[in-house]
């Protein structure tokens, strides 16, 4: 068989990608039509820089999605197929099967494996990690930045401490200390999991305590019914079998990271909880002084309340802004990890990793690490423009 | 002032005592010090040649008092064999007589850093040379960046909405999104692949270390600028914008002064207060672009003494690098914080 011409090539990728075509265009036109009664949300199809931030984010999320349901590979992302090492873009397989893509779109690896299929996989571990990532060190700041900011005193000045002595360290220095196996050996990751991941819990049952602990009708079975199955997640999220931390019993253990996978979530979130923190404390220090805040005091409600159902709504427009940015923060920071091939396993898809091996030959060998150098940088500069556009139209108001 | 800086110096010290407790605590777990010990020994130790080897080593004691010894608050440790004493502050093994005149107290209070494992060399010699390398390197990022920084965020909130301001922000943008393993790797694909590219630079910055050229240098002080400049652009050009709405402004323009002299007089000045406490919190971000910049081109200064250090549980080596680090943190917060208050007259004079 002919090797592909760039024409070729660009018009097979793109059909590669109809679902998420298909998916784009139907999240676009719901949305534009009904954007009136959806909020900021809607108001967000209002910024034209808005709507390219969100459909090149988008673009991603639905590649990651349908990616991990192989419907966009075109090979499987770990299969090494001979005489394919380092070919380039459009280069026939030498003998296809039945039923298997005669072509290595994007071309081949140093391993021979198949670039495009490892981009699009690669695609689907940001889009699993970042955001969830990026939430739970939101609740991790938010829950000690709020306190801090409001109280201020020793408790802000210790947490404060904290939080500039996780600051200071270089990022990589500390990536380096947490995730190696030998640290993992130790049960570290574990026990960092144990404390951060108890945050949301603490979060959530805060606010619906405040919220409701005036009606106990409706407080006591919310409480018991949420904080339990957070409870039980939380528990089979940090205790593995075998390892450090095993609280639960293998057979209530719902699920299981990968002890790779754990790690990395880990000090993400460790990484970026303090600066969530700082920008939380800020806003904090800031809207206490506001006279609705002075008015639930004179209420006499309690100062969980103050925090959590005056504060921190009104703190949401930077916040939200903030969470844009930082999930591209912490996509970034994940292909770091991968670029020092700390971590995940070394065949992993994901973007960083495949950069790391691809530039090992950049000089001779181009098509293995410019494609996900791209994926990632498009992704990351889609959620700036988000952020862009998200403060532009919140700011309007 | 004076209080200020020196409760600011007070907790400095303090956090880098717990930071270089933290490095020291993760980097003693015993799978680390067991990989240390396999590979400085030997590959194949059994878990019992492993201790003895930690034991004569000296790094089966306490945390506590290892930690003592390396600040150089406790003595350090001796052991006595057939043929000698070795110990801490001693070289090798020595007979009890010379064993004696050695010093009792070796850490970093008595200006001694440690033997770094890795380079079999002093860790302050080594932290010296490479620091000196990566300061050529940081020197270059900074009159490469900052003035053009400026510049990009000067021109584009001079004129808020215009064209110019339009395509200069979408720059600043795509700067801040490109970190700078990706930015790095598409550079060399553009300008220095032997394959398809324009040849125009070299791949590695190897040779830049004992001569640095425009042609083996560019790439990596460009690189690291890049990631950088974006977000000191875009202060930039939020607080030029909120200068050039200012009062004081209008009245200029109103008495006909030329535009020119309205931004280069009026509004530069008071437009650059933001930028530079930005600029100086930058450094512990460029500090990672270093480790990044320097692993990717192959540049062996602090970034990359990091990356070995950090692989190969070098410990002493590794504490110093965090010393190191967390100093140039530190610091910069402070001159930054020095800077703002003695920038902005209604902080200095209230």
């Amino acid at each position: 068989m002919e090797p592909l011409g760039t024409f070729d090539i660009i018009i097979r990728i793109l059909y590669q990608f109809i679902p998420v075509w298909i998916a784009l265009v139907v999240l676009f036109t719901a949305s534009i039509a009904f954007k009136r009664r959806l909020g900021l949300y809607g108001k967000l199809f209002d910024s034209m820089i808005g709507m390219i931030g969100f459909a090149l984010v988008m673009f991603w999320v639905f590649t990651g999605i349908f990616g991990a349901m192989d419907m966009i590979v075109t090979h499987d992302p770990l299969a090494q197929i001979s005489g394919m090492k380092n070919k380039v873009p459009g280069t026939p397989l030498r003998s296809p099967e039945d039923g298997q893509y005669a072509w290595y779109l994007l071309g081949g690896d140093n391993l021979a494996r198949d670039v495009f299929s490892r981009m699009v996989k690669g695609a689907w571990v940001v889009v699993q990690i970042a955001p969830l990532a990026t939430l739970f060190a939101f609740m991790v700041g938010i829950t000690l930045g709020l306190p801090a900011g409001y109280y201020g005193g020793r408790l802000d000045t210790l947490l404060s401490f904290l939080a500039n002595l996780i600051l200071a360290f270089p990022v990589i220095l500390l990536f380096y200390l947490l995730v190696t196996p030998e640290i993992v050996e130790t049960g570290v990751p574990n026990y960092m999991a144990t404390v951060l991941f108890i945050f949301p819990i603490i979060f959530v049952g805060v606010l619906l305590n405040s919220r409701y602990y005036t009606q106990p009708k409706v407080r006591n079975p919310l409480l018991i019914g949420v904080l339990g199955v957070m409870l039980w997640l939380y528990l089979s999220l940090i205790s593995e079998v075998g390892s450090a931390v095993s609280i639960l019993p293998g057979a209530l253990d719902f699920f299981d990271l990968p002890g790779g996978i754990l790690v990395v979530f880990v000090s993400v979130v460790f990484v970026n909880s303090p600066t969530v923190f700082r920008i939380v404390r800020g806003l904090s220090m800031d809207i206490k002084t506001r006279d609705y805040v002075a008015a639930a005091q004179t209420r006499g409600e309690g100062p969980w309340y103050v925090m959590l159902w005056e504060i921190l709504p009104n703190a949401r427009g930077p916040l939200i802004v903030d969470f844009c940015l930082r999930i591209g923060y912490t996509t970034i920071l994940l292909g770091t990890l991968g670029f020092f091939g700390l971590g995940l396993p070394p065949e992993s898809p994901d973007w960083g990793s495949t950069i790391n091996e691809g530039r090992k030959l950049l000089t001779i060998y181009l098509h293995p690490a410019l494609p996900p150098a791209f994926a990632l940088l498009t992704m990351v500069l889609g959620l700036n423009l988000l952020a862009d556009g998200l403060r532009e139209e919140s700011l309007k108001d | 002032m004076g209080l200020f800086i020196l409760r600011r110096v007070w907790v400095m010290i303090l956090t880098a005592l717990c930071l270089t407790f933290i490095v020291f605590f993760l980097t003693s777990l015993y799978p680390n010090l067991e990989k240390l010990a396999k590979t400085q020994g030997n590959m194949r130790m059994s878990d019992e040649e492993v201790a003895s080897w930690l034991t004569k080593a000296g790094y089966m004691q306490p945390l506590p008092v290892k930690y003592g010894q390396w600040l150089g608050v406790l003595p350090g440790w001796t052991r006595t064999t057939d043929d000698g004493v070795t110990g801490r502050c001693i070289n090798g093994t020595v007979p009890p007589s010379e064993a004696e005149q050695a010093p009792r107290f070796c850490g970093i209070l008595q200006g001694d850093w440690g033997y770094s494992t890795v380079f079999k060399d002093d860790v302050a010699g080594i932290i010296s040379t490479r620091l000196g390398l990566t300061g050529k390197l940081m020197f270059w990022v900074l009159m490469l960046m900052v003035p053009s920084a400026l510049l990009v965020g000067v021109m584009a909130g001079m004129r808020e909405g215009s064209g110019t301001d339009r395509t200069l922000s979408t720059f600043s943008i795509i700067t801040t999104a490109t970190p700078e393993y990706v930015s790095g790797v598409i550079f060399i694909a553009i300008f220095a692949s032997s394959a398809v590219g324009l040849k125009w630079f070299k791949g590695t910055a190897t040779s830049a270390m004992e001569n640095a050229t425009f042609e083996n240098f560019f790439l990596p002080v460009l690189t690291i600028s890049l990631y950088g400049m974006g977000y000191i652009a875009r202060m930039t050009r939020a607080s030029m914008t909120e200068v050039m709405t200012a009062q004081y402004i209008r009245t200029a323009r109103l008495k006909g002064v030329k535009f020119r002299e309205i931004v280069v007089k009026h509004a530069l000045r008071n437009a650059l207060i933001a930028p530079f406490t930005v600029i100086m919190l930058q450094f512990p971000w460029l500090l990672n672009g270093v480790v990044i910049v320097e692993t990717l081109f192959n540049y062996k200064g602090f970034g990359w003494v990091l990356v070995q250090a950090a692989g190969n549980n070098d410990i002493e080596l590794l504490l110093a690098v965090s010393v190191v680090s967390v100093i140039v943190v530190l610091v910069t917060q402070l001159i930054s914080d020095i800077g703002y208050v003695y920038l902005n007259p209604r902080i200095r004079i209230s």
